[in-house]
């Protein structure tokens, strides 16, 4: 992109497909019912944390199995609020139970909803900058970032299961009712959660559209394609890596607060390994390194799973394992590098990168 | 005095479990840089192997030799666990050579589906195993109690590492194997068939995880997710012990098998995974490539 | 009193696990030189420039840049913002990205994360851009993903990426390699021309390459300095003749460069 951009045609059809589709979102109340409504909002939710994966697998080729933790502790941000908002002033039921007689100081704040929207981003973001901090800094990368990133899962989960007085242990934190006084379960209030979850999603995906077409997005592909001679440009990849792994943390911080305001419940299960594992699948089966193929396999991979993963659970087990081996095996580039080679497109040739991101040892 | 000796004790044989696991895990990765994360289910089959054998020699043979099953479980075990990593290798893995991060996702999904299937014909529900009579009891040590059991899966991981040694540093195949591991292409064409290496070291790798899961079975009952509570502890050994060298994956399995079970002990279980956890971050920051690393000399090492 | 030199490299000495690959190597560089370093497999020739741009740390010695900066307490990136370009031996651009692309990320320019994400392509940057393709002869190639290029084309992009960097000094490490002859000749006479403002240093095989473009050489072997002089000078030394023909060539084939 030498010169300025031109409105070409075919970025005239873009932008009307991207106004397209925002208008398709916005008018979903008109023709879903109340159920469908609820779930196409829980899958937009979980676009929003493909796109942030995205953004650090697809873009900048690290892998990171650890974005349920930070879905996680936006939800648990945002579910704190809503149990203390629906007691009114008494403690939350499982305290209780657990033999707690007062609330716990840093439960506290959390009857304020604006401390507790900006903490649902900065609590992620924070333990994400911690641990890009003491990794990328030192160059521990690849498959060995990977694996911390998994056992960041093991013991966030194991800390909130194992703390049940002040967590809620392995059920986590439900029995909601109001928002900002509002009832949380009429059809006006979820109407408009849904809004409000489509323009933070639209939002989003602007923002990562910018990231990713600015300089600095360029940077991060030419982190994914050698991290090392990018150093040798004089970029410090390790900086890079912070505040991408950071700003993917926040988006999934802010997906995970979305969520519990539409799902009602957030328990360590839904953020474990499996959730972790399964939302880098999200974005394998709709295409790394394409924020439309991010969001929309989130989409796709949930609503099947709502359509089968109740009628038919064994069959859906076998089908997630076997998406899983062929879309990594066989479709890198996921159902986008699927449409794209089917477009016979011609001028930029640069469809597939075909790394994998990982610098490995020479053998 | 025999607080700390049994500590101690249960940290070793936390680590001789942890080594056998990360064995095949950090063999194959240094070897095919290939991350398997379906080796967990190869522990599940390995414990699942140990469950039929003696299923059948309840049901066919007099009680007097059923002790007897567990001599047969352990070469079982390995050899259906190798006949499966042989055909997971020839089927799948090879296509994600030098793939790592796609290799794990990968081999999740056969994970996923080996569970299943372990689901599917065995039930979701725990089964138990019945550890042969010999095993009962233990030897007093200092005032202590170190259960036989224990006792015999720490023996058994270090004949384990013994035959890997051997193997690894003795054997033509080791030679050829530590050769495709330093250097791929001149290996190849000095006539070494990497195909072969890599497929065969893939399988032992996936044998001795079957022998694992052939041990797991004398500490408790055994279930399809068996394989999934140990997995991520392995791969934290490979990361801690560094890959290249046997004795790298040895210090690294001490050091987690050990640090655990005190941190749990002086803490809570919770805790002390955190502990440790933070343990390996902060030993990464002096050695991040582990305890032992492999150095060369091309730009993207 | 020794003339003032860009870059100064003073006993150093590089181990790898106990082998020395570099042994009180000296090497002394001034502004608009360029040098040719040679040697046969195994010399230390890559090491010494792994040295210089901060990617191998030396056991012992120093390593100066322009008689004020110590270099063995920085890091790649910071070498590289001082003004020391590298180019490695096997092209190491950047296969998924266009040409263009990595073109503008190498280019000379504020490297900071906040800078760099709200940069904007500037017209100037843009003809910068454009006279560097057309010097590199890929122009029409700009939109292509750089991994698409043949072998000569992406070391032209290294090349070209390097000198958008805008360094005070290059470093080569065997450029010409996979070259045909007339690109070979073509990067020679760009060495020269580059050598008028800036200090290069060359590691090269190349015999054929070095005696044309030339003017000052540095043999290397087994990790020291053999002998420092013109083409003709170290032409006629013996000991490099033995070097490079003689009986001690078994002890370098054990090792490669690569």
């Amino acid at each position: 992109m030498l010169t300025l951009k031109k409105l070409t045609p075919g970025r005239i059809w873009l932008l009307i497909g991207y106004a397209a589709a925002a208008a398709a979102l916005f008018s979903a109340p008109l023709f879903l019912s109340d159920f469908r409504l609820n779930l196409l909002a829980k899958f937009l939710a979980f676009a929003i944390v493909a796109l942030g994966l995205d953004l650090i697998w697809g873009f900048t080729g690290i892998l990171s199995l650890g974005h349920g933790i930070f879905f996680g502790l936006g939800a648990y941000a945002m579910a704190m609020y809503l149990k203390l908002e629906a007691g009114g002033g008494k403690l939350p039921d499982f305290m209780g139970w657990s033999g707690l007689n007062q609330l716990p100081w840093f439960w506290k704040p959390f009857e304020n909803f604006g401390f507790t929207v900006l903490m649902g981003i900065l609590i992620p973001a924070s333990l994400a900058l911690l641990l890009g901090f003491f990794t990328f800094r030192n160059r521990i990368r690849g498959v060995y970032f990977t694996i911390l990133t998994q056992a960041l899962v093991i013991i966030t989960t194991t800390l909130l299961v194992g703390q049940q007085a002040y967590t809620g242990g392995t059920n986590g934190v439900t029995g909601y009712s109001k928002i900002l006084g509002q009832s949380i379960a009429s059809s006006d209030t979820k109407r408009m959660l849904y809004w409000i979850t489509a323009a933070v999603l639209i939002a989003v995906f602007i923002l990562c559209r910018y990231i990713v077409k600015s300089r600095f997005g360029k940077v991060l592909c030419a982190i994914r394609d050698g991290e090392n001679r990018v150093r040798f440009i004089g970029y410090n990849p390790a900086v890079y890596q912070m505040v991408i792994f950071t700003i993917s943390a926040a988006l999934a911080g802010i997906a995970g607060m979305l969520f519990v305001l539409h799902v009602g419940i957030i328990s360590p299960s839904m953020m474990g390994i499996v959730p972790s594992i399964e939302m880098v699948l999200w974005v394998a089966i709709g295409g790394r390194g394409t924020l439309i193929g991010a969001a929309l396999g989130a989409v796709l991979m949930n609503w099947a799973k709502s359509e089968f993963s109740t009628t038919y659970p064994e069959g859906w087990t076998y089908f997630l394992g076997a998406v899983f081996i062929v879309v990594v095996v066989f479709l890198p580039n996921g159902l986008m590098g699927l449409a794209s080679k089917f477009k016979l497109g011609k001028g930029k040739k640069r469809s597939e990168p075909k790394h994998d991101g990982v610098e490995y040892p020479a053998v | 005095m025999e607080v700390f000796t049994l500590q101690l004790f249960n940290g070793l044989s936390v680590s001789s479990i942890l080594l056998l696991i990360a064995l095949g895990l950090a063999i194959t990765f240094g070897l095919m840089k290939v991350i398997n994360m379906a080796h967990g289910e190869l522990i599940m089959i390995g414990a699942y192997s140990t469950y039929l054998t003696q299923n059948i020699f309840k049901d066919i043979l007099p009680p007097s030799l059923f002790d007897w099953y567990f001599v047969l479980a352990i070469p079982v075990s390995f050899l259906i666990a190798f006949v499966l990593g042989l055909i997971l290798e020839m089927s799948l893995i090879r296509f994600l050579y030098g793939r790592p991060l796609d290799s794990l996702l990968a081999t999740w999904g056969v994970g996923l589906v080996l569970q299943q299937l372990a689901r599917s014909i065995f039930g979701a529900p725990n089964v138990a195993v019945t550890s042969p009579s010999w095993f009962n009891g233990g030897v007093e040590v200092l005032g202590a109690v170190l259960p036989y059991k224990r006792l015999f899966i720490i023996g058994l991981v270090a004949l384990c590492l013994l035959a890997m040694y051997f193997y690894i540093y003795r054997s033509l195949e080791g030679r050829r194997m530590r050769a495709v591991m330093q250097n791929r292409d001149m290996a190849a064409c000095l006539g070494v068939s990497t195909r072969r290496v890599d497929a065969m070291t893939f399988a032992i790798g996936s044998g001795i995880a079957g022998i694992a899961g052939c041990a797991l079975t004398l500490l408790g009952p055994i279930g399809p997710s068996l394989g999934t509570y140990y997995i991520v502890d392995a791969f934290m050994v490979v990361v801690l012990g560094g890959v290249g060298k046997l004795v790298g994956t040895v210090l690294g399995a001490m050091g987690i098998g050990v640090f655990n079970t005190m941190f749990e002990y002086w803490t809570n279980a919770s805790l002390g995974k955190v502990l440790v956890f933070l343990c390996i971050v902060a030993f990464l920051q002096w050695k991040p490539m582990g305890f032992v690393a492999m150095r060369s000399r091309s730009l993207d090492s | 009193m020794m003339e003032s030199s860009i870059l100064r490299c003073d006993e150093v000495t590089v181990e790898f696990d106990g082998f020395k690959a570099v042994q009180g190597m000296s090497l002394q560089l001034k502004k608009g030189e360029l040098r040719f370093l040679i040697g046969p497999n195994g010399a230390g020739k890559t090491t010494m420039l792994d040295v210089i741009c901060g990617k191998v740390r030396p056991a012992s010695g120093r390593v100066t840049f322009k008689e004020s900066v110590d270099i063995a307490k920085k890091k790649e990136h910071q070498i590289a913002e001082l003004g020391i370009g590298r180019k490695f031996q096997a092209p190491s651009i950047f296969p998924s990205m266009t040409v263009a692309e990595n073109l503008e990320i190498a280019m000379r320019q504020r490297r900071g994360v906040f800078t760099v994400l709200f940069a904007r392509m500037k017209a100037e940057d843009a003809a910068r851009i454009e006279y560097q393709l057309e010097m590199i002869g890929l122009q029409d190639k700009a939109d292509w993903r750089a991994g698409g290029l043949s072998h000569g084309e992406k070391q032209w992009l290294e090349i070209g990426m390097m000198l958008l960097q805008e360094p005070e000094v290059l470093l080569l490490d065997e450029p010409v390699a996979g070259m045909t002859d007339k690109e070979t000749d073509k990067t020679g006479e760009l060495l020269i021309e580059i050598s008028r403002q800036r200090s290069i240093v060359v590691v090269e095989h190349d015999m054929e390459f070095v005696r044309n473009f030339a003017s000052k050489v540095t043999v290397m072997h087994e990790g020291k300095l053999l002998k420092e002089g013109t083409m003709e000078e170290v032409q006629r030394d013996d000991r490099v003749a033995e070097v490079y023909l003689g009986k001690r060539r078994d002890a370098d084939v054990s090792r490669s460069t690569a």
